[in-house]
């Protein structure tokens, strides 16, 4: 049941309830329900309508037919609204629950109160209330190892476990970038089927080690662990604070994405070698590796954006690029870099957003950090811009095909991240639909652009006279 | 055979949440919404381990009881009960051994099986443990009106 056992007592997991607002909460309610313990040690519970005066710190009701209130003892009001509708979902999920002492004249009791702990999914959405009660989960599990004398560990089945801890769905931000490369190498006459597909896979496998190695960093400098709004586009995939896997299995996975891809690198270095594939591949690690490993840690400094860029656009097309032209550079790879670079940049940019506050907590200065919401709002609006310019100005100058243009479909679709932005912008659950249609604005331009290379590619095939270059 | 009054028994069957009553280590009695589900004789309710600290109180006290007031939770019935009962907690495989509740749970709340299958998206909330309650006394207020004593009734000694 989403939410209805989403309920503690004496925790920080939730806001520090004083007893005048306990009981204002307790106001909120059509009938309280009292509570103690009877004399034989089982709760009692009674629902019945209570007169509160929440400044006083107190509450006046009738005494309850046929029972007996203790007094010298800490009986309870609780007030629920965790109601499950009938056939899907809940509304407005809160409880408070007020402890204090009885006192009975008659058939009035007057209650008054000591303390109290609640929680209203106005305040604190399920989802956060969640994370932030990942320690109780672990304790659980830890009281139960010890138990039985083996570990006892959540667990998740095998297929669900791959896809959450490499995040292979992010796969695309390496796809999109490589096969333009070596689309636009093909164009030019250049294209082996089996080192392209090396190249594939062996960027893919760079990008799983880096998602990777990027939880075990971040782990490592509690990033993870102060972010208490992780949503399914940031956060990271948080396998290691859930205990579905550990630190050394993780870092172990890491370094296999890692040598896998170095691997693969070599050969391709041995197939198709190049100083330019050289350099590509090694920058490349440098800033996978990088991006939040000590001592670089660009994204702790402000950089993550620009490794970000610079490694899903022009390393990654690049290096697409020369694998099939043994290392010959021409200047229109680099120049569909550059929009590619900028959109990708974008992804990591908003999920930035939702992330600010932990970030914010462990010195992670990443621009959502370090600028205000009109600053980080802006600057989406202009690196979008930008990317759409470059592709038109390499449109216009004749270094990127016309079908190119395609790819400005996706401009509603930035626009739509544009105008989700600011109303969303603190709340972490509202931001993830525009995040996901930030993902899909990289994704469809990627898909556009190759689009319009298999127009010119196949034009080039059955009218090779006919240039679809502006000035050619 | 009954073990509840049927009244109770009903209200048990309708609820799609009722409020658990657990006492803590220093005697304090605490109150979690839960949902229901009754298979005739026993109360199962199930925790995440996220929420687990009932488990704990339970484990070191099994005296609980089950209060059901809300009645637009019971489908507009104006009538409550509580019932007093010794639970136990079943917690051999937190992963998967609570799913055998599944049809029941389904019956009252059947978004359960959509859930679950989007268990990747919160996988420690399907992480849960069971709590059995063995029914020992009912309190029954057939009007919901405190201001009338409730009937009381020995769990178990009721006629089939």
């Amino acid at each position: 049941m989403m939410g209805a056992a989403a309920a503690e007592t004496t925790t920080p997991r939730t806001p520090a309830l004083d007893v005048r607002q306990g009981l204002d909460k307790l106001a909120s309610y059509p009938f309280a329900i009292l509570t103690w313990v009877d004399p034989s040690g089982y709760p009692v519970s009674v629902a019945l309508p209570v007169a509160i005066d929440a400044p006083a710190g107190s509450a006046v009701f009738t005494a309850p037919a046929g029972l007996t209130v203790p007094a010298g003892v800490d009986v309870s009001l609780t007030g629920s609204h965790i109601r499950p509708q009938p056939g899907y979902g809940y509304d407005e999920r809160r409880h408070v629950t007020v402890w204090g002492r009885a006192t009975q004249t008659g058939d009035r009791v007057a209650f008054a109160a000591a303390r109290a702990w609640g929680w209203d999914e106005a305040e604190v959405p399920f989802f956060e209330y969640s994370e932030r009660s990942i320690g109780q989960s672990k304790k659980y599990f830890d009281a139960l190892t010890v138990e039985r004398g083996t570990p006892v560990k959540p667990k998740l089945s095998f297929g669900w476990l791959a896809l959450r801890t490499t995040r292979l769905p992010f796969l695309t931000a390496t796809i999109v970038p490589v096969v333009l490369g070596i689309a636009i190498a093909a164009r030019q006459g250049s294209f082996d089927l089996v080192t392209a597909v090396l190249t594939v896979i062996g960027a893919a496998f760079v990008q799983l080690g880096l998602n990777v190695a990027n939880d075990v960093f971040d782990s490592v400098q509690g990033a993870d662990e102060a972010n208490v709004t992780p949503t399914q586009f940031s956060g990271g995939s948080r396998v290691i604070q859930y205990g579905l896997v550990s630190f050394r299995q993780m870092a172990g996975l890491a370094t296999t994405f890692y040598v896998l891809a170095a691997v693969i690198g070599l050969v391709l270095l041995g197939l198709r070698g190049s100083t330019a594939l050289l350099v590509i591949g090694v920058v490349g690690f440098i800033v996978s590796i990088g991006y939040t490993a000590p001592p670089l840690k660009f994204v702790y400094r402000g950089l993550g954006e620009i490794a970000v860029a610079i490694g899903f656009g022009p390393l990654m097309l690049l290096g697409g690029y020369v694998v099939q032209t043994r290392g010959a550079l021409t200047w229109e790879p680099f120049v569909l870099s550059l929009p590619v670079a900028l959109l990708v940049a974008l992804i990591l940019y908003v999920n930035e957003i939702p992330d600010r506050r932990g970030d914010a907590r462990v010195g992670k200065r990443t621009l959502p950090v370090r600028f205000s919401k009109a600053a980080v709002i802006g600057g989406y609006r202009g690196a979008a811009i930008a990317a759409y310019a470059i592709l038109v100005a390499g449109v216009v100058a004749g270094q990127l095909p016309i079908p190119a243009l395609l790819a400005l479909l996706t401009i509603p679709l930035a626009r739509q991240v544009s105008r989700g932005l600011e109303p969303n912008y603190d709340n972490p659950y509202g931001l993830m639909a525009v995040m996901g249609v930030n993902v899909k604005v990289h994704l469809y331009a990627g898909l556009l652009l190759l689009a319009g290379y298999a127009v010119v590619l196949i034009l080039g095939a059955v009218a090779p006279s006919v240039s679809l270059f502006v000035g050619r | 055979m009954s073990v509840l009054p049927a009244p109770v028994e009903q209200l048990l069957d309708a609820a799609l949440v009722g409020e658990l009553t657990v006492v803590d280590a220093a005697g304090h009695p605490v109150t979690y919404p839960l949902i229901p589900l009754f298979d005739g004789e026993r109360i199962y309710l199930t925790s995440s381990t996220l929420f687990s600290r009932k488990l704990e109180h339970i484990k070191g006290n099994p005296k609980v009881s089950l209060s059901i007031t809300d009645p637009i939770a019971v489908g507009g019935r104006t009538d409550r009960a509580t019932i007093q009962g010794d639970a136990r907690v079943i917690e051999e495989d937190p992963h998967g051994g609570w799913e055998r509740l599944l049809p029941i749970w389904e019956k009252k709340e059947p978004s359960i099986v959509y859930f679950l299958k989007a268990r990747v998206a919160l996988p420690l909330f399907f992480e849960r443990s069971l709590i059995e309650i063995t029914p020992r006394r009912a309190l029954y207020w057939a009007a919901g009106d405190a201001t009338t004593a409730p009937v009381v009734s020995d769990a178990g000694k009721v006629a089939a």
